[in-house]
C-alpha cells in the first residue's frame, strides 16, 4: 500500500474546501494510504479540520513561522522532504498549488500531472489539454512519487468522518531561504459565497459595458445567493477585479446553477463552465457560441432583461 | 539588470480550432497555424519594456525543438529581443526536461531574469517555470501581473485566486507571466526584414549536456464529452419559472 500526499491549502485558520476535493480525488487511487500535510504557522485548527476529512488516514503537521505564508520557495523543500517512500503527493490545482507542486516535483526528479480529472489506476490519469478541446491519458513511468494537481471541478467535496484521524506533528531539516518574502495579500474577497466552491455563480461579460453596470451582475448575485464571475473581456476591460475570471486561465468551476449575462462565449471560457450542472445564458445575439452550451438561453437586450430578473427573484 | 531570458514556445495559435487525429494519436498541426504562446508574448514584452526602461542590456529568446521553431524565434527577434538561442530536440521534451535545458542554458549566459508564459496554450502543464526555479535553486514568482526591479531585487505582484499577492525576489529569479501583465506590441514590416540580420544560434541538447528521459507517456486524445444545447425560453419570466421547476432557485 502506497502512502499518498495531500497537501492542504489554508489561511492557518481554515482549511480550504478544495483540500476536500483532493483528498476526495486521492481516495480513487488505488491502495492508497491518504495523509494530508499540513504546512502554516499556527495551523493546528487547519490540522484538525483535515483529520475529520473521510478516507484520511493522518494528518502530518509542520508549523513553523517560516510557513506563514505560502510561499513555494519555502513550503516546497519542506514537502519534498516529507514525500520521501511517498506513492504519491497530490495538491488542488488553484494558483496555490499549481504554483508549489511542480517546484515539489523538480526538488523530488520527477514529473507532474497537471489538473487530474479522472484516476485510472494507481499510475494512470486523465486530464485536458489544448484548453479542455481534447482529454488525454498520461501514464506516469517515473519510478519515484507521482506528483499531481487536482483538478478541482472534477470532484465533489469528501464528506466528514464520524472520528478523526490522528494528527503528528512533524519538523524539517530543510532551510528556508531567505530570497523569496511575502509582502502582502489583496484580497477583497466580502461576504459573498466563493466562486470556487458556490453552489450558484453569476458571471458577467463585456457586454455590461462598464464597472457601474457590473454592479447589475452582483444584484442578481445576491438574490440569489450566488457568487460573481466573469469573463476575461470584463476582466481586462476593468469592469471586475482578476479573481473573479472564470476560464482557461482563470477559475474552472463547476457549480450547480451558472448565469452567463452578455458572455459570447469563447472557447477559453467554456472551459471553465462545462462541467457546470446547468448554465443559463443571456445574450443579445442568438448565434452567440454560449448557447450551444447553455440548458436555458434567453435572447435580448440585458439591460431589459436583468431589471424584470431582479423583480422576478425578489418575489420569492 | 544585465540580462534578461526569455523563453518563448511553438504552439498552435490561439484563435486556430483544435482538431483531433482520428487515431487519437495526438491533434492535427499540418497546415495549422502556429504562433508564439500567447503568455510567452507577454512575458517577451515585459522583458523588452524592462530593457527600454534602461533596467536591462540584452533580452536573450531561447526556444527548443525542431527547425520550426526558428520562425518564432525570428518573430521574437521581430519584437525587439536582441538574439536568439534555438535548442535542437526533434522530440517533445516534457516539463522538468525543458527545465533543464533552460537550467543550462541559463548558466551559460548568466541572466538576471528568467521570464517564463506561467504556462503553453497546447499541453496546459503550467509547471516549467517553477520547476527551473527549483532546479536553479533560486526563487519563484509565478502568474505575475505587475513587475518591478529595483538593483538586484524584484518586487512582483501576483494573479492569486483570493486577488492580488505581492511579493519581492531576490535577483537572479524566475517570473511566470499572467494574462494582464501587458499588451504586447505587433510586429512592423522593417523590424521583420531587420531580424533576419540579428544573431540566431543553434545548439545541441548534447552541447547542453541534458539527455532527455521519458517519464510520462500520453495517449488517447479524445474529445470531451460535449453538453446538449437546452431550449431558448421566451423571457425573464419564462426562465425563472423554467428554474423554480427544476428546483435549481
Amino acid at each position: 500500500m502506497g502512502r499518498l500526499l495531500v497537501i492542504a491549502e489554508h489561511d492557518n485558520r481554515r482549511l480550504s474546501g478544495v483540500t476536500a476535493k483532493c483528498v476526495q480525488c486521492a481516495s480513487t487511487v488505488p491502495d492508497a494510504e491518504i495523509h494530508v500535510v499540513v504546512v502554516g504557522s499556527g495551523a493546528a485548527a487547519v490540522a484538525d479540520e483535515a483529520a475529520r476529512l473521510t478516507g484520511v488516514a493522518g494528518v502530518t503537521l509542520v508549523d513553523a513561522p517560516a510557513f506563514a505564508n505560502p510561499l513555494a520557495a519555502a513550503l516546497a523543500p519542506a514537502v519534498a522532504e516529507l514525500a520521501a517512500g511517498a506513492s504519491h503527493v497530490f495538491g488542488p490545482s488553484t494558483t496555490f498549488g499549481r504554483d508549489l507542486m511542480p517546484r515539489i516535483a523538480a526538488l523530488l526528479d520527477v514529473g507532474q500531472v497537471s489538473d487530474i480529472m479522472a484516476v485510472e489506476a494507481e499510475r494512470r490519469f486523465r486530464r485536458p489539454v489544448y484548453a479542455g478541446n481534447a482529454i488525454v491519458t498520461v501514464t506516469v513511468d517515473d519510478a519515484g512519487p507521482v506528483v499531481g494537481t487536482v483538478r478541482i471541478a472534477s470532484y465533489t467535496a469528501a464528506p466528514l468522518a464520524d472520528a478523526a484521524a490522528p494528527v503528528t506533528t512533524a519538523t524539517v531539516a530543510a532551510a528556508t531561504p531567505g530570497h523569496t518574502r511575502f509582502i502582502a495579500l489583496s484580497a477583497p474577497g466580502g461576504d459573498r459565497p466563493d466562486l470556487q466552491s458556490a453552489a450558484r455563480v453569476v458571471s458577467g461579460g463585456r457586454a455590461l459595458g462598464s464597472a457601474e453596470n457590473f454592479r447589475m451582475i452582483q444584484e442578481i448575485a445576491d438574490a440569489l445567493g450566488a457568487a460573481v464571475g466573469a469573463s476575461r473581456a470584463a476582466v481586462d476591460a476593468g469592469y471586475a477585479p482578476n479573481e473573479l475570471q472564470v476560464g482557461q486561465t482563470g477559475k474552472i468551476i463547476a457549480p450547480e446553477l451558472y448565469i452567463a449575462i452578455g458572455i459570447s462565449g469563447a472557447i477559453q471560457h467554456l472551459t471553465g463552465i462545462k462541467d457546470a450542472r446547468t448554465i443559463v445564458a443571456i445574450n443579445k445575439d442568438a448565434d452567440a457560441p454560449i448557447f450551444e452550451v447553455a440548458d436555458y438561453g434567453l435572447v435580448g437586450d440585458l439591460f431589459t432583461i436583468l431589471p424584470e430578473l431582479k423583480t422576478l427573484l425578489a418575489k420569492a | 539588470m544585465n540580462r534578461i531570458l526569455v523563453g518563448v514556445k511553438r504552439v498552435i495559435d490561439y484563435n486556430v480550432r483544435v482538431r483531433l487525429k482520428p487515431d487519437a494519436t495526438g491533434v492535427v498541426t499540418d497546415g495549422v497555424k502556429m504562433s508564439l504562446n500567447p503568455f510567452d508574448e507577454i512575458a517577451l514584452e515585459e522583458a523588452l519594456r524592462l530593457r527600454e526602461k534602461g533596467l536591462a542590456s540584452e533580452v536573450v529568446a531561447v526556444s527548443i525543438g525542431p527547425a520550426d521553431v526558428q520562425t518564432q524565434l525570428r518573430t521574437a527577434l521581430a519584437m525587439g529581443a536582441d538574439r536568439a538561442i534555438h535548442v535542437q530536440a526533434d522530440e517533445a521534451l516534457e516539463p522538468l526536461d525543458v527545465a533543464r535545458v533552460l537550467l543550462a542554458v541559463a548558466q551559460r549566459e548568466t541572466p538576471d531574469l528568467v521570464l517564463l508564459g506561467k504556462q503553453a496554450i497546447d499541453a496546459d502543464n503550467g509547471q516549467t517555470g517553477q520547476m527551473l526555479a527549483a532546479l536553479w535553486q533560486r526563487p519563484q514568482a509565478t502568474f505575475a501581473s505587475k513587475i518591478e526591479v529595483e538593483g538586484t531585487v524584484a518586487r512582483v505582484v501576483r494573479e492569486v485566486d483570493a486577488g492580488l499577492e505581492t511579493i519581492e525576489v531576490d535577483l537572479p529569479a524566475v517570473v511566470t507571466t499572467d494574462l494582464r501583465l501587458n499588451e504586447p506590441r505587433y510586429v512592423k514590416l522593417p523590424d521583420i526584414m531587420k531580424a533576419k540580420k540579428k544573431p540566431l544560434a543553434t545548439q545541441t541538447l548534447a552541447e547542453l549536456g541534458v539527455a532527455p528521459k521519458r517519464r510520462q507517456t500520453v495517449s488517447q486524445y479524445v474529445a470531451p464529452p460535449t453538453r446538449q444545447k437546452g431550449v431558448i425560453v421566451k423571457d425573464a419570466a419564462a426562465l425563472v419559472d423554467a428554474l423554480r421547476n427544476k428546483g435549481l432557485i
